[in-house]
């Protein structure tokens, strides 16, 4: 995983940094594999390395293929975002141990979701569609904006062609 | 690469078991891992897998765009409907219990119809957002 990140920095072809991308999606999701996390990999396989993939070629086939040269010195933004990891990993010392059944975590509401009132075996199903149904319904909301905005965006040009083309021609 | 005889050959098999496969995925979800987010993006690529190796225009007669812009509304029109069937019958807003006469056969039922919407919107973006590309990218033939 370490390698394909820094090949990702490395690279200047961009079709390759989205390959690679790829490959660092898939491996995350073994490593949410091995977490027991199977939903979140699911989503990360589907979502990250494949529909994220195939739109990222979509986009490039609309651009040039080489990144540009940047403009400004890296120095700045570097600090930034190694002062950053550098205090996420120190918080995450904090962090209690991974399988620890004391952790804060699994005091408060999660004894109440074990009991699976809504008697689904899968607990993520009915922790996402049961008893956080509102955050579900706004995380679908944001999905329809998106797709909202982007056919906004995208499809006035479309129809302005033929308009301008039909004036055109009127005249 | 639509020219291609292996891929659209293979494509051809493979495309039913995607969808199978997202529609285990869907119904499943209750048992296993998975659910409407994730159907819905296997959907989707499934169906994007079938413009890639024949071109755009001929999924566009399978799923036309009215088509796919009704999913992307009536998905999230399906779930808060569902919040408002919990409404209906006497209960809060989102609240499944109350759907059937069994509080259990309730919560199964709510949960059913509110991964279906979210499956119909995320599979809805996830196609429009490709036909989007693909027709400003000239990928059409």
């Amino acid at each position: 995983m370490a390698i394909a990140v820094f090949a990702l920095i490395l690279t200047r072809n961009l079709f390759s940094v989205i390959v690679l991308s790829g490959i660092y999606s898939f491996l995350m999701a073994t490593i949410l594999v091995a977490l027991d996390a199977v939903d979140v990999a699911m989503t990360e396989a589907s979502v990250g390395a494949g529909i994220s993939t195939v739109l990222l070629l979509g986009a490039l086939h609309l651009c040039k293929s080489k990144e540009a040269k940047p403009v400004h010195k890296p120095w700045l933004p570097l600090a930034v975002s190694v002062s950053t990891g550098a205090l996420l990993v120190y918080g995450a010392f904090g962090l209690p141990e991974f399988d620890d059944p004391a952790a804060p975590i699994h005091q408060n509401v999660v004894p109440r979701y074990m009991q699976n009132e809504t008697d689904v075996p899968n607990v993520v199903t009915a922790v996402l569609a049961s008893f956080r149904g509102y955050d579900t319904l706004g995380e679908t909301t944001v999905v329809f904006t998106a797709g909202a905005g982007l056919i906004a965006l995208l499809r006035r040009r479309k129809k302005a062609a033929p308009e301008g083309a039909r004036r055109k021609g009127e005249a | 690469m639509s020219n291609d005889l292996v891929l659209r050959v293979i494509g051809r098999l493979l495309i039913p078991f995607i969808l199978l496969f997202a529609l285990y995925v869907q119904f499943h979800g209750d048992f296993g891992p998975g659910g409407g987010f994730q159907a819905g993006v296997i959907i989707a690529a499934g169906l994007i897998f079938f413009a890639l190796t024949h071109g755009v225009n001929t999924v566009r007669k399978v799923v036309p765009d009215w088509l796919v812009e009704t999913m992307v509304a009536s998905g999230v029109l399906i779930y808060a409907g569902v919040g408002l069937a919990g409404l209906l019958f006497g209960g809060n807003y989102l609240d499944y219990f109350v759907l059937d006469h069994n509080p259990v056969h309730g919560q199964h039922r709510g949960i059913f119809w509110v991964e279906v919407g979210v499956a119909t919107t995320v599979s809805g973006v996830m196609l429009k957002i490709y036909y989007m590309f693909a027709s400003r990218s000239g990928l059409e033939d």
